[in-house]
């Protein structure tokens, strides 16, 4: 066999280790996370993990749910202020932006989804935490649930609006076209025909949002105080709730894992067991959604 | 195609009603309506955007000048000096996780698009493999980078002594972009007509010499995309290396330095001394680095339709 042949088979094989690669690292990934977690939830077991209102590692009580409500909470918040803005944002560049608005917007967009998140906290930190200040409510220090809700919204804006923008470009021209013909204003197009079209699309992107707002980890220690306490209202508002400072799983994992050691260490590598599980769950779910769009088509 | 075709029918009888209801004027005043607060909202939405980009350059402007850029962080508590050993980290360390991430997400991307597709591919094995590496790509894309952190700490600098390092921190920091490496390759070898590799082949060319004289050529502008967006990517994360690389702000010296990006001095600054300026100034620099590199993938992918369109 000539050399060249010889080469061809090689490269082969070569290429094909390289492109397991991938499948190995999430392998383990969920290998070392796992085990390394599995001492936290052996010694202080899962119940007492997920359900115990307190963390104190100093006095080995390390109830995480706290941060799972920290997490959910600021996800809400993000997605009750972000998403109304970004499918508008969607539908308007997609329908009724003239072009050459659409040619400076979708690259700025772009340009957002990529800086870095410190710098997100950091305009947090110094506009955002001393305007939230200003509501009067006792014992509000402007760091919180509201100031990092915020933050987030804005940081995932980009990242829904985008998605949702191509599930309404992929709507095919001859439903607009046929709605126009039977008399419809396109606003009522947009309404009744292109939203429900595109409708698994957009709620795909607003499952990758709540995916990326999940898992962001700095802008939040930044701006949400990182307090341990279970989050409650602060007066008889309810709403006072999101004036309280709290701590989200992925801040729990940064803020601590520099100095924890032993059980403590290990309850952090749990603390990323769950909030993998819960960005496993929100992806899957996002490709079921995304695949059951693709059947439609 | 039924279900469609049965929305479609419910849609058109929902307009009937309506029209029943109104008449042609209310319909489109109720038209400007909702465009004019679509309009406003998309307003909005830039001017949100551009408020936090515009105030941390602006505000940042006031801290750089050369002495910013040129002196190194003294490391005391108002956050006194400069940035520069963070520049050199932050490329020392953007070179090390493309050099380990590239050639394993392009020899991914190129077995998944050339080989893996090949219809003689009849090992019921093999298939099971490469459904399984599609899954790892996405999977992996859509894991938050604390998780990346995490993993690096407990592989590279727990188990494998490897400590806060740049090698660490680059291990790490290859898991977290190999799936944008991976899918823009993907992205780029799919986009070169089939017809060069049949000419090629035709010519007596094994399918490697096809790959690397012919494919590659052709779609190595986006595959540069690719590795562009990846160094976005390590310039502005943050998670993973906070974890990994330790935190030093003295230059590093070998790959088992620890040391400090950009983004984590940020970090620190606002966090640990609340030197807010000084912050603010990396930001700046920060952001118009993301600039540069969106531009250049601008210009990067314009060019790599412009050539695609001139040869078809």
């Amino acid at each position: 066999m000539e050399t060249r042949r010889i080469v061809d088979r090689g490269v082969k094989y070569i290429l094909f280790i390289s492109a397991m690669i991938s499948i190995v690292i999430v392998f383990l990934i969920a290998l070392f996370i796992f085990r390394e977690g599995v001492e936290a939830f052996n010694t202080v077991g899962v119940r007492t993990m997920l359900f115990g209102k307190v963390w104190r590692p100093g006095q080995e009580q390390y109830g995480i749910l706290a941060m799972i409500l920290g997490s959910i909470l600021v996800t809400i918040g993000a997605i009750v202020l972000g998403v109304p803005l970004a499918i508008g944002g969607a539908i308007f560049l997609a329908e009724v932006a003239p072009e050459g608005i659409q040619a400076v917007v979708r690259p700025a967009i772009q340009l957002l989804a990529g800086i870095p998140s410190v710098v997100y906290g950091l305009f947090g930190m110094v506009v955002l935490v001393p305007l939230v200040r200003k509501i009067p409510v006792p014992g509000n220090s402007g760091f919180g649930l509201l100031a990092a809700s915020i933050v987030l919204a804005v940081m995932i804006l980009p990242t829904i609006a985008s998605i949702a923008e191509d599930a309404i470009r992929a709507v095919p021209q001859s439903y607009r076209q046929g709605s126009l013909a039977l008399g419809a204003t396109h606003w009522q197009t947009i309404v009744n025909v292109i939203m429900p079209a595109a409708r698994s699309g957009i709620i795909a992107a607003i499952i990758l949002g709540v995916g990326r707002a999940l898992g962001e980890t700095m802008a939040m220690i930044m701006v949400i105080g990182n307090s341990v306490l279970m989050p409650s209202p602060m007066t008889n508002n309810p709403l006072t709730l999101f004036l309280r400072q709290a701590r989200t799983l992925t801040g729990n994992i940064a803020v601590e894992i520099s100095y924890a050691t032993g059980v403590h260490e290990s309850t952090l590598f749990a603390t990323g067991v769950v909030l993998f599980v819960l960005i496993m769950v929100v992806n899957i779910s996002a490709r079921f959604v995304m695949r059951e769009r693709q059947a439609i088509h | 195609m039924m279900s469609d075709n049965k929305t479609i029918e419910i849609q058109h009888e929902n307009i009937l009603l309506q029209q029943k209801k109104s008449n042609l004027s209310l319909r489109h005043a109720t038209q400007s309506a909702f465009f004019t607060i679509l309009w406003i909202g998309g307003i909005i939405t830039v001017l949100i955007l551009l408020a936090v980009t515009g105030y941390v350059i602006f505000q940042g402007f006031k801290a750089i000048d050369l002495q910013f850029l040129i002196t190194p962080p003294r490391g005391g508590l108002s956050g006194e000096g400069g940035i520069s050993t963070t520049i050199g980290t932050t490329l020392y360390l953007v070179l090390l996780t493309i050099a380990i991430a590239t050639p394993l997400g392009v020899g991914a991307a190129i077995f998944l698009v050339e080989y893996a597709s090949d219809n003689n591919i009849s090992s019921r094995f093999l298939k099971g493999m490469i459904g399984f590496s599609h899954f790892g790509v996405e999977t992996l894309a859509g894991i938050p980078s604390i998780i990346f952190g995490l993993f690096g700490y407990a592989l590279f600098v727990s188990t494998m002594k490897f400590g806060f390092s740049l090698l660490s921190a680059s291990l790490a920091g290859a898991c977290l972009v190999l799936p944008v490496i991976i899918r823009t390759t993907e992205e780029a070898l799919l986009a070169v007509p089939r017809s060069y590799r049949e000419g090629s082949l035709a010519l007596g060319a094994t399918k490697w010499q096809t790959i690397r004289k012919v494919v590659l050529p052709a779609s190595l502008p986006g595959i540069i995309t690719g590795i562009i967006l990846s160094v976005g990517r390590v310039v502005s994360e943050t998670a993973v290396f906070y974890v990994t690389l330790g935190g030093s702000y003295r230059m590093p010296k070998s790959i088992m330095s620890s040391g400090r990006t950009m983004a984590l001095h940020l970090y620190y600054l606002a966090m640990d001394t609340r030197a807010f300026e000084k912050a603010m100034g990396t930001g700046a620099i920060l952001i118009l680095s993301i600039i540069l590199i969106n531009l250049l993938i601008n210009f990067l992918s314009r060019r790599l339709t412009a050539g695609l369109r001139g040869v078809q």
